[in-house]
């Protein structure tokens, strides 16, 4: 069902799409040999072309390159084998050379597509309209002195990748499991790592409004929203804010805005009268980027698994359902995690196990699968012991929840502690005779017909058995003395 | 085409570079007179000619990702004029 | 002393019969005694350059001498070189202290030359007389006969073409972006190439138009140009436009000679009101050749009257985009301003003089929104068919003559009415530019005021060998001697 907005007048339609800016993992920046990493000391990752020194030159990274075309793979979109750097030209403290270099006229990449599953379980395609290369801005601090601001150069000239996608996007949800599932591509891909904290990832997100039937009416642009809830609070907020200027009889202008989170609207920035003539044009320093078709299909050929390739194969190969196939491949780690563990054991029981008590446990002492104390094989090592009956469902719930406290190994715990399950039929058969003879009454009642206190005679008998016992022998067990 | 004074200012403004009203009308003049030189390539016929950007007809060339440079923080900041610390300064920006 | 060429020199210093010691002082002292005249060097390297030549004669010692050691050389002040003030002529890097060195001068140091100073320009290299530079006009050291004033050497590497002229350096480096190297060298009676597009390093070198931009020697004669140039050439992973080509031995070229060449004509460079003194210079040219056993042939270069208008675009343009980095942030000149624009705006209004200032507004118009179409494209695509046309004079020639420029050495003062006058200077070397071509300027004689005038050879991309070739022969046939009046050792 199509999500809409209620205004006085009306019913109202979304209509968004998303430039994502994506800075691509490479040791090095795109046009300099200084460092690309997060976090040093300021200034201190800054070549002279960084600084745009009177004569620096840049030459560009062929590792970024790359990433922009295993990307574009990634997002089954069009390689351009020519494209071109451009110059974006403006002033700004945090902007060295005066000009941004980017592809403006010719990206490295074309039109390509992502699907996304919503939460009733549709599939919507959003196109990509193309991928291209620049290089990011350095920082400018505003708020460590009174009078000035205080300008880093690490950042200036780490490559960024910027994905611009269709105005394909119809809800808020959209625009999260857009972004959610691009960040995903990207880091399987490992050209991202889309950590939206350090500004890994940052969005601006296009938005207008209209009634069903319309074109497009005039759209906004809210900056740098970093992070996938921001965006789709962004969404929401700067739509209903069009609406009612909209529906007051006002007119919304171009322009770009920002999103504050904590009042949840958006507002206009400080405008710039020259902020839309940036006079691009082919950036003389750069001769055209040529790309070798056999190059492009070599890295075509190592791209890792991708999420949908990935949770198809789940699916056919381990009887999941798409759902549960979903979560697991979420991340590349919790999918290695569960192949590990779901091989040469039962595929399904091996996906109820990781997703319920061990995500359980993991959620309770809060970490990751990154950090879990706890190895696919250390996992199946407890699945193991239910299959061959060492132990059963309820005592391994209890075994994994010291596995995840201790970090200690399956079969260690259960035997430090005596959990192995009981199947001596002697021993059963003297508790079942011991609960029976103690619940006179409810076995008179059983027999007269109240079949549910089945279940109590099993739960007294498993009592009794400190948990222990062998749940299909016990069921035996009292069958038989039932009857 | 023609500059009006106003278009003098736009780009001034534009190439940040202050020019006050004597100096338009002086640049006004003499920009137009560039320009009317320039406008005589609007005789050439370029129907179908691939624009040429540059003197080189070669492909770019890569370089491997390697860190090379950096960690000269000092030198970068050597002649800056007005710096606090490790930071370049510049007067107050509100954004 | 002063009498020897670069050449000469270096096989002196190399049979010990003279120290790099002995002529670098003898030149500092010329330096010190005529630049406050003529004002060729902005800035003088004294004790540096000292230093630089005893180290040179402890390599001369033992015999393992590169191509340029000991030779003292002046280095245009476009060049960033480590250490040392580096000014680009301009106001706006009156106190620029570049923390490395151009891999041009990085070459020439690795080759043993030694830097006598900085070289006066036009500011940023826009201009063709060397007026536009903060650091004062550079005279010329040629005067008209029975007249003493003050003439311009041409520009912008008018200080490095003084220099050489003035015998104040034996040879200096210089770039050339629509005719720096070759129109100064033809108004001091000197020699100039500027090389293929891709054939010097651009990296630290400032720039003015990166697709035109290119360094290139000034020397006394062809075969000085060619030995600093064979120092200077040479592919640079630092700049991505630096051509990975092999630099071949230009000094042997200069023996070739010219016999079985085929010498082209542009009909198109016989502009109406070309002075009949060029002219009959030219002339002088081809039949020179001709003797030589050169056979000449009359070619079109239909494109070739739409270069400067063109070039006005396409560099200018570059520039604007170029130049945004001086914004008295990181290096340079500061003004003071209450927000950034404001500070922006008064320290390139302070910093930039009112040529740079002008081509900045050029360039920042022709490609803003609207505009970019009509003027840079188009630009852009004149650009395509002047080197088409060249590429098809190149299938029936091997390098074509031109004059260098349409006057002699103006004076001081001239020409500065209305920018076009100026730029109209550059006409015959412009085209060159657009190209990537390679040109080569030679004193051919002078004119009836007793002023040096200059041919053009043009060539083929990459292959400055046959315009050292054709050179020499012009160089020998014409047999230059005339020396300037200002100059050390008069
Ligand atoms: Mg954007
Ligand atoms: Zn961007």
């Amino acid at each position: 069902m199509a999500y809409t907005l209620e205004g006085s007048t009306g019913t109202w339609e979304i209509v968004c799409g998303l430039e994502v800016h994506a800075q691509v993992i490479s040791r090095s920046k795109l046009f300099s040999g200084a460092s690309a990493a997060y976090g040093a000391e300021p200034n201190s990752q800054v070549s002279f072309v960084d600084a745009a020194f009177p004569g620096m030159l840049p030459v560009p990274n062929a590792e970024c390159v790359a990433q922009a075309v295993r990307t574009g793979l990634g997002l089954n979109a069009q390689i351009n084998l020519w494209s071109r750097f451009d110059r974006k030209n403006y002033f700004y403290a945090d902007l060295p050379q005066g000009y941004q270099i980017s592809q403006f006229e010719h990206p490295i990449v074309g039109t390509g597509v992502v699907e996304v599953t919503l939460a009733d379980g549709s599939v919507k395609q959003i196109g990509v309209t193309r991928l291209h290369l620049e290089q990011d801005a350095g920082k400018s601090l505003h708020d460590q002195d009174p009078t000035r601001s205080f300008i880093d150069l690490n950042r200036s000239g780490v490559a960024l990748m910027e994905i611009v996608s269709e105005p394909d996007i119809r809800s808020p949800e959209e625009a999260g499991a857009y972004l959610t599932k691009l960040r995903q591509i990207l880091r399987y891909l490992g050209t991202c790592d889309g950590n939206m904290d350090e500004g890994s990832m940052r969005a601006d997100v296009n938005v207008s409004v209209r009634k069903a039937g319309e074109g497009f009416r005039t759209r906004c642009e809210v900056k740098n929203v970093n992070s996938i809830r921001f965006v789709m609070m962004a969404v929401e907020a700067e739509a209903k804010r069009q609406i009612a200027l909209w529906e007051d009889g006002g007119e919304v202008v171009q322009e770009t805005r920002l999103f504050d989170p904590t009042r949840n609207e958006t507002r206009s920035m400080r405008s710039k009268e020259d902020a839309h003539d940036y006079r691009y044009f082919p950036d003389p320093d750069l001769l055209p980027l040529v790309l070798d078709p056999d190059w492009v299909a070599q890295l075509k050929a190592t791209l890792p698994e991708l999420p949908d390739a990935k949770t198809a194969r789940f699916m056919r190969d381990y009887g999941l359902s798409p759902y549960d196939a979903r979560i697991l491949v979420m991340e590349q780690a919790s999918a290695d995690f569960y192949e590990r563990l779901a091989t040469g054991r039962d595929a399904k029981q091996a996906a109820n196990w990781m997703m319920g008590d061990f995500y359980a446990g993991l959620n309770r002492t809060g970490r990751s699968i990154e950090t879990s104390p706890i190895s696919a094989d250390g996992l199946g090592e407890l699945l193991d012991l239910i299959a061959d009956s060492t132990i059963n469902g309820r005592i391994a719930k209890e075994v994994l929840e010291a596995m995840i406290d201790t970090g200690e190994r399956a079969s260690v715990i259960v035997d430090q502690k005596g959990l192995r399950q009981v199947t001596d039929t002697g021993a059963i058969d003297a508790a079942v005779d011991k609960v029976l003879a103690a619940n006179a009454d409810k076995v008179a009642q059983y027999k007269a017909g109240a079949e549910k206190l089945f279940g109590f005679f099993v739960g007294q008998v498993m009592k009794a058995m400190a948990g222990k016992g062998n749940p299909a022998l016990v069921n035996e067990a009292l069958k038989a003395k039932l009857s | 085409m023609s500059l009006d004074a106003a278009t003098v200012r736009r780009i001034a403004r534009l190439s940040r570079i202050r020019i006050d009203d004597s100096q338009t009308l002086q640049m006004q003049a003499e920009l137009n007179g560039i320009l009317a030189m320039i406008e005589t390539l609007s005789e050439v016929d370029v129907t179908g000619v691939q624009p040429l950007a540059g003197g080189a007809d070669m492909a770019l060339s890569l370089r491997p990702d390697v860190v090379t440079d950096g960690g000269q923080a000092e030198a970068v900041l050597s002649n800056a004029p007005d710096r606090d610390g490790p930071f370049y300064a510049v007067p107050k920006v509100v954004e | 002393m002063f009498d020897l060429t670069l050449s000469q020199a270096r096989d002196a210093l190399r049979a010990r019969t003279l120290s790099s010691r002995e002529l670098t002082a003898a030149y500092l002292g010329a330096i010190d005694a005529l630049n406050p005249e003529i004002n060729a060097y902005i800035t003088v390297t004294h004790d540096a350059a000292l230093a630089s030549a005893d180290a040179a004669d402890a390599v001369l010692a033992t015999g393992e001498a590169g191509p340029m050691t000991g030779i003292p050389i002046a280095v245009k002040d476009l060049f960033c070189t480590k250490g040392v003030l580096t000014t680009a002529g301009s106001r706006i890097l009156g106190n620029f202290i570049p923390p490395y060195e151009s891999t041009v001068t990085a070459n020439l140091l690795r080759d043993g030359a030694v830097f006598l100073g900085k070289a006066n320009l036009d500011e940023f290299a826009m201009g063709s007389s060397n007026m536009t530079s903060a650091y004062g006009a550079v005279v010329n050291p040629w005067t008209r006969r029975g007249d003493n004033r003050p003439l311009v050497p041409g520009g912008s590497s008018g200080g490095s073409a003084a220099a050489v002229a003035a015998r104040l350096a034996l040879g200096a480096t210089a770039t050339d972006t629509g005719g720096s190297i070759r129109q100064p060298a033809a108004f001091c009676g000197i020699t100039g190439i500027k090389p293929t597009y891709g054939r010097c390093s651009r990296w630290g070198v400032v720039a003015f138009a990166s697709s035109l931009d290119q360094a290139g020697p000034v020397a006394r004669t062809v075969q000085d140009c060619a030995i600093m140039l064979g120092s200077m050439a040479g592919f640079d992973p630092k700049d991505g436009t630096s051509a990975d080509i092999a630099v071949p031995d230009f000094a042997a070229a200069c023996a070739r000679g010219v016999k079985g060449l085929r010498i082209g004509v542009p009909r198109e460079y016989r502009l109406d009101g070309l002075s009949p003194e060029i002219d009959a210079l030219w002339q002088q040219g081809l039949a020179w050749l001709r003797d030589a056993g050169a056979t000449i042939v009359d070619v079109s270069l239909p494109h070739t009257k739409y270069g400067l208008a063109a070039y006005y675009i396409v560099a200018p343009a570059e520039a604007s985009s170029n130049l945004a980095r001086y914004d008295g942030v990181r290096f340079g000149l500061r003004a003071d301003g209450h927000d950034l624009t404001e500070l922006y705006e008064a320290t390139r209004a302070e910093g930039f003089g009112a040529e740079v200032k002008r081509r900045i507004m050029i360039g920042t118009y022709v490609l803003s929104a609207g505009y970019y179409d009509a003027y840079y494209l188009r630009a852009q695509k004149v650009r395509a068919l002047i080197l088409r046309d060249f590429t098809e004079a190149f299938e029936h020639v091997d390098a074509l003559l031109t004059p260098t420029a349409p006057s002699a050495a103006f004076g001081q003062g001239e020409k500065m009415d209305d920018p076009v006058t100026m730029y109209l200077n550059d006409v015959f070397t412009v085209p060159v530019n657009m190209a990537g071509l390679p040109g080569l300027s030679v004193p051919a004689g002078l004119d009836a005021q007793g002023l040096p005038l200059g041919l053009q050879v043009i060539g083929r991309k990459f292959d400055e060998e046959t315009l050292f070739a054709v050179g020499a022969v012009l160089e020998r046939s014409a047999g230059f001697t005339t020396l300037p009046t200002k100059r050390a050792g008069a």
